[in-house]
């Protein structure tokens, strides 16, 4: 992958709603050679979604509760631990999931609308599962930094308007 | 007696002959008025890098709140020695060759008062730092000043240079990556310059604080050309590179007994630079590098941004090479700059600076800093192409 590109991904991970022309002007490519090089990177699954970080706590209808589940499971022989994984992030429910080191062997993200749908969803769904052998839920109680962005109003520009 | 003439008789004949600064009469002007999108600051739009903020706060916790040694803690110097040698390939002794300073500004001040005998002349290269010529009159010299142009991209030509020199010049200012222009030179073209200089036997004082910020090719010491080291003075500092404007500090290397005349001033004037800000400083050349190259990056992003869009709008303006300012011509307008930047300002809310006031060559130019968001940048662009549309 050459310097360009990895320029570009950067770029749009800050901010996914930067027009091509602005980036093209950033980059020093024209905008054709900018568009064409975003296409190829989502072609190859590079660039896999533009997301939004949304601090949900501000729009009061539309709480959620996240949780992380620590879960250990017995994990099948061949096919390792990849098979109950997927059986897991299938569920809507599930935000995110990543194989531990540790002392547990999956992080499963649940987003859901009460404390009551997650704890739902753990005892029905996650500790059902064959292969799973405990879970630990912890609750999120407030987000400060998601994905490299902190939520709060800490970053004003404190400058004078006009220094040497 | 009248008040008046007291008055008059109060101040020092040195400090009646140098003029108020021109940024602060429009700064004046600028912070009167609301919803202003400032184009105005020369200072990085970062806040200076976690660690080392951290390490200042650590410092402090610590219980570090006393003087250092004169020219600084051991440490730091021994740290700025290092990090010269690997950006720049340039060797300097800790020992007696390297002073820890209030900002380059103080570095600056004592270069000049160290070198300067009533009289001496100082060839200032314009348009440039608005401190340059009033430090030169405070030290007792004479500030010579030498016009670069848009046409040489805002670089000293040897012919330039030769044609400001008479017996009394003792020194030239040199600063490439340039504030306002952000012109570089190549150490070609410096070395043109450098074979004059040492023909007329002067004294080079280098403002480097821009090096980090070059974006097209590396940045070029006039101290690396031969023989040019012991007759240079490298001004720089922690300001711009790591976003460290309000801390303070800034160091100067240079040959030993340069170092130490300057030594003698510094340690009667300041003791020694704020010990939390050294602290600080030391942090930042162990662990601030990436952070460096990260805002360096953006930079160079938003050059190229602001150029392209500068031309799109009908506003000339040559590239940048470094530091963190357009300076496009404003010419085509027929207005002066003062009266472009102050009607942009009333019109348009968008604070600009006069070209003049960073001396002559400057008139029909804006300085327009790049290190702010993207979203000002475009907004600030809309604005000015309606301005320009509208004069
Ligand atoms: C060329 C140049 N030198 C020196 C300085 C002052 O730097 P410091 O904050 O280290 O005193 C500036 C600040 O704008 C500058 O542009």
């Amino acid at each position: 992958m050459d310097e360009k590109d990895q320029e570009i991904l950067h770029l749009i991970e800050e901010n996914a709603r930067i027009s091509v022309a602005e980036l093209a002007k950033m980059v020093d490519l024209s905008v054709e050679e900018t568009a064409l090089i975003i296409k190829e990177l989502e072609e190859r699954k590079v660039i896999l979604g533009y997301a939004t970080v949304i601090d949900w706590t501000k729009v009061t209808s539309t709480e959620t509760v996240t949780a992380m589940i620590d879960v250990k499971v017995t994990p099948k022989r061949g096919v390792g631990f990849d098979d109950v994984a997927e059986r897991i992030y299938r569920f809507s429910e599930v935000r995110a999931l990543y194989l531990m080191s540790g002392a547990y062997d999956l992080s499963v993200v649940i987003e859901g609308k009460t404390m009551n749908e997650v704890a739902r969803f753990v005892s029905d769904k996650l500790s059902t599962i064959d292969s799973v052998i405990s879970t630990t839920t912890h609750f999120q109680l407030k987000k400060y930094k998601h994905d490299g962005v902190t939520f709060g109003d800490n970053d004003r520009d404190h400058r004078i308007v006009i220094t040497p | 007696m009248t008040a008046k003439l007291k008055k008059s008789i109060r101040t020092s004949k040195l400090v009646n002959e140098i003029q108020p600064s021109g940024i602060r009469k429009f700064f004046d002007l600028a912070t009167s008025m609301d919803n202003i999108i400032s184009l105005g600051v020369g200072e990085p739009d970062f806040i200076t890098p976690w660690v080392i903020r951290e390490a200042c706060i650590s410092s402090l916790e610590r219980g570090y709140t006393s003087y250092t040694a004169n020219a600084g803690m051991y440490e730091l110097r021994v740290g700025i020695a290092n990090y010269l040698r690997k950006q720049f390939q340039l060797s300097y002794n800790p020992d007696e060759e390297i002073i820890v300073t209030v900002g380059a500004s103080e570095a600056i001040d004592i270069a000049l008062r160290a070198i300067i005998d009533p009289g001496d002349e100082v060839i200032v290269v314009e348009p440039t730092f608005v401190s340059y010529a009033p430090l030169v009159t405070l030290s007792g010299g004479k500030p010579i000043s030498v016009a670069t142009t848009v046409e040489s991209n805002f670089r000293l030509t040897p012919t330039q240079l030769i044609n400001a020199i008479t017996p009394k010049t003792k020194a030239i200012m040199l600063s490439f990556p340039n504030n306002p222009t952000g012109s570089t030179m190549t150490s070609e073209e410096l070395l043109e310059i450098a074979k004059i200089v040492e023909e007329h036997d002067l004294i080079v004082l280098s403002d480097e604080i821009y090096a980090e910020m070059t974006y097209d090719g590396k940045h070029a010491s006039i101290a690396n050309i031969k023989d040019m080291r012991e007759r240079t003075i490298i001004i720089s500092g922690f300001s711009k590179a790591f976003a460290m404007t309000g801390w303070r500090l800034g160091f100067v290397t240079g040959p030993a007994d340069i170092i130490s005349a300057m030594l003698k001033i510094h340690q009667y004037s300041m003791m020694c630079a704020p010990t939390m800000a050294q602290h600080a400083a030391i942090e930042a050349l162990q662990n601030g590098m990436e952070d460096v190259r990260k805002m360096v990056q953006s930079y160079k992003q938003r050059r190229n941004y602001i150029v392209k869009s500068f031309q799109e709008i009908g506003l000339p303006c040559h590239n940048p090479g470094g530091a963190f300012y357009a300076f496009p011509s404003i010419k085509g307008t027929g207005l002066t700059s003062e009266k472009f930047a102050e009607q942009l300002l009333l019109e348009e809310r968008v604070a600009v600076v006069p070209g003049h006031v960073f001396g002559s060559g400057g008139e029909g130019h804006i300085r327009c800093s790049y290190a702010t968001s993207l979203d000002n940048l475009k907004e600030a662009v809309t604005r000015i192409g309606r301005f320009m549309e509208k004069l």
